[in-house]
């Protein structure tokens, strides 16, 4: 099962994205920003970091990336696809996904090992969680309040389509206390804080972020 | 040569912390004339000679595609004399 990892001028955890695959079990094949190949991979994840400088808007610049045009259309055919932080934003700036992710409302950046509820583990990318599961996993963003409005949130409510909820008091000012969002089939995920840091408790909160990349290999045998 | 301003602005409905930490801010400097802030971006984009209609046609939809994101933000073109 290979697995490509998009860089961007400015991605900063491909290598720990490129790394969650490996352990899971899958092949990491690196894809780059300027070439228009997916290099034939089964499922594509835009890691976090500062695309572009996060010029413009985060994720604004990078949407137009030679490698989003063949991205984008096999995500709409179904293909797997797991955007993380700055990846989010770029799903919530190519319409992969509805809403936007703004400022935190607190105006401070963020880094901590954070608490979420996997809400919805019938995804491409969640299906190794039990439904309700909470794990702990590292948040770390400057704009990740995620808002849209109403309608579309009662749309993502009434669809079950909040993959993730931060639990406790919510840490970026995000609507809902939504931490990860689906598209209607399910295949594309956008998740604000970082599975790829939390697979090993030697280098992170635990490894419950795992489940993540182990969820997209098995979503991919049936 | 002629200017061609963009105004980019979060929709009214959308939160604004950075145009909140600015009003804020205001009244410790002693300015106390602000009841609210909101925080933009304003583009100023240099084209030869005086804009075709056409010209500001693409601008509007350059404003559309990439200098805004319709989800969160209005922007208003003009061409400033």
């Amino acid at each position: 099962m290979k697995i490509g990892v998009v860089t961007f001028p400015g991605t900063l955890d491909d290598r720990d994205a490129a790394r969650a695959v490996r352990y899971a079990g899958g092949e990491a094949i690196e894809l780059w920003h300027d070439d228009a190949d997916l290099k034939g991979v089964d499922a594509v994840i835009l890691p976090g970091g500062f695309s572009y400088g996060d010029y413009l808007r985060c994720g604004a610049i990078s949407r137009f990336s030679p490698v989003m045009e063949p991205l984008i259309a096999a995500a709409k055919g179904g293909m797997p696809l797991l955007g993380i932080c700055n990846g989010f934003q770029v799903l919530a700036e190519a319409h992969l996904i509805p809403g936007a992710l703004t400022r935190n409302q607190h105006l401070h950046f963020l880094c901590t090992d954070q608490a979420i509820r996997i809400e919805n583990n019938s995804t491409a990318w969640t299906n190794s969680y039990s439904k309700d599961e909470e794990i702990v996993i590292p948040l770390k963003n400057g704009e990740g309040s995620y808002q849209c409005d109403d309608e579309t949130l009662k749309m993502l409510e009434g669809e079950g389509r909040i993959v993730a909820r931060y639990v406790g008091e919510n840490p970026n000012g995000s609507r809902n206390l939504i931490a990860g969002i689906s598209n209607e089939r399910g295949n594309i995920v956008g998740l604000m804080p970082h599975p790829e840091h939390a697979i090993d408790s030697l280098t992170g909160p635990g490894d419950q972020g795992l489940g993540f990349f182990t969820s997209v290999l098995k979503a991919m045998v049936k | 040569m002629a200017t061609i301003v963009v105004d980019v602005m979060l929709k009214p409905e959308i939160l604004d912390p950075q145009g909140k930490a600015v009003a804020s801010a205001l009244p410790r400097l002693g300015f106390t004339f602000a009841t609210d802030v909101r925080q933009g971006k304003r583009f100023e984009i240099t084209v030869d000679g005086e804009p075709t209609a056409a010209q500001l046609a693409e601008v509007e939809k350059a404003a559309e595609k990439l200098l805004s994101n319709p989800v969160i933000e209005n922007f208003t073109v003009r061409v400033e004399k």
